[in-house]
C-alpha cells in the first residue's frame, strides 16, 4: 500500500528534487515547500535554480534573487514560514570566495582573474557544485527546518551528487601540479617553461592553447589551491549530509517514455548509492474519468456513424455529444498512452504521487496552493496523524 | 523559391529540455535519407534517446552508438559525441605529434582541458561537425543538441576561443568553423518548442539571440506534441452548457464524456495564448506538429512526426499556411 508524501517526510529536514527537464520540478519544489509551510512544518526554505517568471509572480514577488526572502502564506500555522531564493551561480561563487579565501588580497586576485568569471560561470558542473555548497551552507546555518532544492538541468540530473567530491579531485589532480610546476617553482620562469615545454603534455597544450593561457590558468589555479582543504572538507560534509536518513530525494516525472526512463535510472542509481528514495512524483497525469468504461463505450458510439441516433435528444443535441465524444476520445488516447508508460515502471517506490493534470492557473498564490494540496493534502494528513494517535499500532 | 530546410548541410536541433529535440533530429534525418541523401545525424550530449528514436528500445540496450558513424538504414548514419575522441582525431590529423598515439587515454588531460579552458569542450564538438560539414562525407549533419541553456555557448564557442586564447593552434584553426557556421545557406538551427508557457519563452528568448548575438541563422521553429485539435470555441460554449444541464448521478457516462472534452478545451486554451506569442514572433518557416498518440514508440513516432516537417518544411511558403488551428 502506498503512503503519502507527509508520512515520508516525517523527521526529514532537507528534500531533493530531480527529475528530466521539463516535467514541472521546479514547480513541484515550490508547490512542496507551499504545501510544509501549510502542514506546519516551521521555516521551510526552497532553493530553486532556474524559476520562471511565473512562479515569481505567483509567489509575489518582484523577481528571485540570491538572497533568501519570505513570502507570505495566508492561513500559515503559527512559526510556519516560506522562504525562497534563486540560486545565483555567479553571485554565490563571489560569496564563496569571500568567506573561504585566505587573505584578503588572495581574495581579490581570485575576483579580479580573468578566468574566474568564465570558469564559474561557463563550465556547467560549477552550477552543480554550487548548488551542493549552497545546500550545505544553508543547512549548516540551522535557519530552517527544511529545505527543499531544486537540482540544476544538466547532461545526467544526478551529476550534482558528485559535483563536490569531483571538484576536490579537480583541485588535488597530479596534472594540475604538473601544469603549476613552473609558476610554483617561480624564480627563472621562462628558462623553466622553457625546459618543460620539451615535455609532451607542455608540447601538446602550448600548441593548442598558448603558453599566455597556459600561465593565466596556472595562476588561477594557483590561487584557488590555497582554498583547497575547505573544498575538501565541504565536499565529505556535504557526502554525509545526502547519505543521512533525513534528507530524501524525490524523483519528478511525467507519464511520456522518456522522462520515465530517466526517473527509472534516477531511482536505481539512488538506491545503488544508498540514499533515500522520499517519494515518484508523477506529474500532471491524465484524471480516472478518461478511463471510466461507460464514457468511453458511449463515446465510441456516438462517434460511429453506423450506430442509431437517440430520438429523445434533438439535433442540435446530438451535434455537441458528437464533438464532445471526439474530444473525449482524443483525449482519452493520450490518457492510454500514459498508462502503458506508467505500467512499465519496474520497482516504483512506497510513496507515488499522482499529481492529476489540471490547467494551472499560476496567477497567484492561489494557484500553487491548489497544486501544494494535491501533493500534499493537508486536511488528510491532520485527520490520519489524529487517528494514528488515538489507535497506537 | 528559397531553399528549404532539407537543402542545408548542418542542422543543429534545440529546444527547452522535454519538448521532443530528438526526436524532430530524428525525423529530420529519418526524411532526408529516405529521400535519398546520404545523412549523419549525431547525439550531442549521451542519453541514447536517438538510437531509441531510429529503431527501438531493444537496439539501444544491445549496442548502443558509438563516435565511430553506423548506418542504421540506408544512407542514415548515427553517431554520438565523444569530445575527448572528437580531440584526439582532431590532433592526430592536424598536429602530427608522433606522441600522440602513445598517450593513450586522454581523458586526465582532457577533463582538465575542458574544465579549465571554457570552451574547449564545446570548440571540439562543433568543430567534428563542422569538419563533417566541410569534408563533405555526408549530404546533410543533424546535430541533436543540447538544450537551449547550452546551445549559445555551443555556438559561441570558437568566438569565445578566439577571445580568451592569444596564439595557439585552436585560435588559428577556428575561423573555416565559423565561416561554416556563419553561412546561412549551409547552417542553420531548429527550434523545437510545445505550445506550452516555458518552452515557448525558451524558444522566443532563442530566437532574439540568435538573431543579435549570434551570426548563425535559425531555420526553422517546430511546435511539438500539439494537443488534438478536436474541439473549436463554438463547440466549446454548447458543450459547456450541455455539461450544465446533465445530471452526473443520473447519466454518468454522459456526463464523463462532457467533462473530458471540456478538460481538453481547457488545456488548449491555456496553451493558445504562448502559441500566439510565438507566432508573433517567428515569422519564419514554422510546423505543427499533433502529438502522436495510440502507443507508438522508437522510430514509428519519428516517422510520424517526419512526415509532418516535410509536408510543412519541404517547400517555402507563407508562413500564414503553416498556422493552422490550434
Amino acid at each position: 500500500m502506498s503512503v503519502d508524501i507527509a508520512e515520508v517526510l516525517v523527521g526529514v529536514d532537507v528534500v531533493l528534487c530531480c527529475g528530466a527537464g521539463g516535467v514541472g520540478k521546479t514547480t513541484t519544489a515550490a508547490a512542496l515547500g507551499l504545501a510544509a509551510v501549510r502542514a506546519g512544518r516551521g521555516r521551510v526554505l526552497v532553493l530553486t535554480i532556474d524559476p520562471a517568471r511565473r512562479l515569481a509572480d505567483a509567489l509575489g514577488l518582484e523577481s528571485f534573487d540570491n538572497v533568501e526572502t519570505v513570502v507570505g502564506v495566508p492561513d500559515a500555522p503559527a512559526g510556519s514560514e516560506l522562504w525562497v531564493a534563486m540560486l545565483d551561480t555567479s553571485a554565490s561563487w563571489d560569496d564563496l570566495v569571500r568567506t573561504h579565501a585566505p587573505d584578503p588580497i588572495t581574495m581579490e586576485r581570485i575576483l579580479s582573474n580573468q578566468l574566474y568569471r568564465n570558469i564559474t560561470q561557463r563550465f556547467v558542473q560549477s552550477h552543480d557544485y554550487i548548488a551542493m555548497e549552497r545546500l550545505h551552507a544553508v543547512h549548516q546555518s540551522g535557519r530552517y527546518d527544511l529545505i527543499v532544492i531544486d537540482t540544476p538541468p544538466s547532461r545526467n540530473a544526478l551529476d550534482f551528487l558528485d559535483a563536490p567530491s569531483r571538484m576536490a579531485d579537480f583541485f588535488s589532480s597530479s596534472l594540475l601540479k604538473w601544469i603549476t610546476l613552473p609558476y610554483r617553482l617561480g624564480g627563472e620562469r621562462v628558462g623553466r617553461l622553457g625546459y618543460l615545454a620539451s615535455k609532451p603534455f607542455y608540447q601538446v597544450a602550448d600548441r593548442i592553447l598558448g603558453s599566455q593561457f597556459l600561465e593565466d590558468i596556472a595562476e588561477f589555479f594557483l590561487l584557488f589551491q590555497t582554498m583547497y582543504d575547505g573544498f575538501v572538507h565541504r565536499a565529505t560534509d556535504v557526502e554525509r549530509l545526502l547519505h543521512r536518513r533525513s534528507t530524501r530525494f524525490i524523483v519528478v516525472s511525467s507519464l511520456e517514455p522518456a522522462p520515465l526512463q530517466e526517473a527509472e535510472f534516477f531511482l536505481a542509481e539512488l538506491g545503488r548509492r544508498g540514499l533515500s528514495i522520499g517519494a515518484l512524483v508523477l506529474n500532471r497525469v491524465l484524471p480516472d474519468l478518461l478511463f471510466d468504461t461507460d464514457a468511453r463505450r458511449l463515446a465510441s458510439r456516438l462517434v460511429d456513424p453506423s450506430s442509431a441516433d437517440d430520438p429523445n435528444i434533438s439535433a442540435a443535441e446530438r451535434r455537441t455529444m458528437k464533438r464532445a465524444a471526439t474530444a473525449f476520445l482524443d483525449l482519452a488516447a493520450l490518457g492510454d498512452d500514459e498508462r502503458t508508460a506508467r505500467s512499465t515502471l519496474a520497482n516504483p517506490p512506497n510513496c507515488v504521487v499522482e499529481v492529476p493534470l489540471v490547467p494551472l492557473d499560476l496567477q497567484d498564490l492561489g494557484g500553487l496552493v491548489a497544486l501544494a494540496d494535491l501533493l500534499w493534502p493537508v486536511t488528510k494528513t491532520v485527520k490520519r496523524s489524529a487517528r494514528s494517535r488515538k489507535t497506537p499500532s | 523559391m528559397t531553399p528549404d530546410l532539407f537543402d542545408r548541410r548542418l542542422l543543429i536541433v534545440t529546444g527547452k529540455g522535454g519538448v521532443g529535440k530528438t526526436t524532430v533530429a530524428a525525423a529530420i534525418a529519418w526524411h532526408a535519407a529516405s529521400s535519398g541523401k546520404r545523412v549523419l545525424v549525431c547525439e550531442l550530449d549521451a542519453k541514447g534517446d536517438l538510437l531509441g528514436a531510429l529503431t527501438g528500445a531493444d537496439a539501444v540496450r544491445s549496442r548502443p552508438l558509438a563516435f565511430e558513424p553506423r548506418e542504421v538504414h540506408p544512407r542514415l548514419h548515427a553517431m554520438v559525441m565523444d569530445p575527448e575522441a572528437s580531440l584526439k582525431e582532431y590532433l592526430k590529423l592536424n598536429l602530427r605529434i608522433p606522441f600522440v598515439g602513445r598517450i593513450g587515454s586522454l581523458s586526465k588531460a582532457f577533463d582538465f582541458l575542458a574544465n579549465a579552458a571554457p570552451g574547449v569542450r564545446e570548440i571540439v564538438t562543433i568543430g567534428k561537425l563542422a569538419y563533417e560539414v566541410r569534408e563533405r562525407h555526408y549530404d546533410l549533419v543533424v546535430a541533436d543538441a543540447p538544450s537551449t541553456g547550452h546551445i549559445v555557448g555551443l555556438l559561441r564557442a570558437p568566438e569565445a576561443i578566439n577571445e580568451l586564447v592569444g596564439v595557439g593552434l585552436i585560435r588559428s584553426q577556428t575561423r573555416w568553423i565559423i565561416d561554416i557556421l556563419h553561412d546561412a545557406a549551409t547552417t542553420g538551427v531548429v527550434v523545437t518548442t510545445t505550445s506550452e508557457e516555458l518552452p515557448v519563452n525558451e524558444c522566443i528568448e532563442l530566437l532574439g539571440r540568435l538573431r543579435n548575438e549570434l551570426a548563425v541563422a535559425a531555420e526553422a521553429v517546430v511546435v511539438n506534441r500539439l494537443l488534438p485539435q478536436s474541439i473549436v470555441a463554438a463547440d466549446a460554449s454548447a458543450i459547456t452548457r450541455l455539461a450544465g444541464m446533465v445530471d452526473a448521478s443520473s447519466q454518468p457516462a454522459k456526463a464523463k464524456v462532457l467533462a473530458g472534452a471540456l478538460l481538453l478545451d481547457a488545456l488548449s486554451s491555456a496553451r493558445a495564448p504562448h502559441l500566439d506569442r510565438l507566432l508573433a514572433a517567428w515569422k519564419g518557416p514554422l510546423a505543427l506538429v499533433p502529438t502522436v498518440t495510440h502507443r507508438p514508440t522508437g522510430l514509428a513516432v519519428t516517422r510520424a512526426v517526419a512526415q509532418h516537417l516535410a509536408e510543412e518544411l519541404s517547400t517555402s511558403r507563407e508562413p500564414s499556411d503553416a498556422r493552422g488551428p490550434r
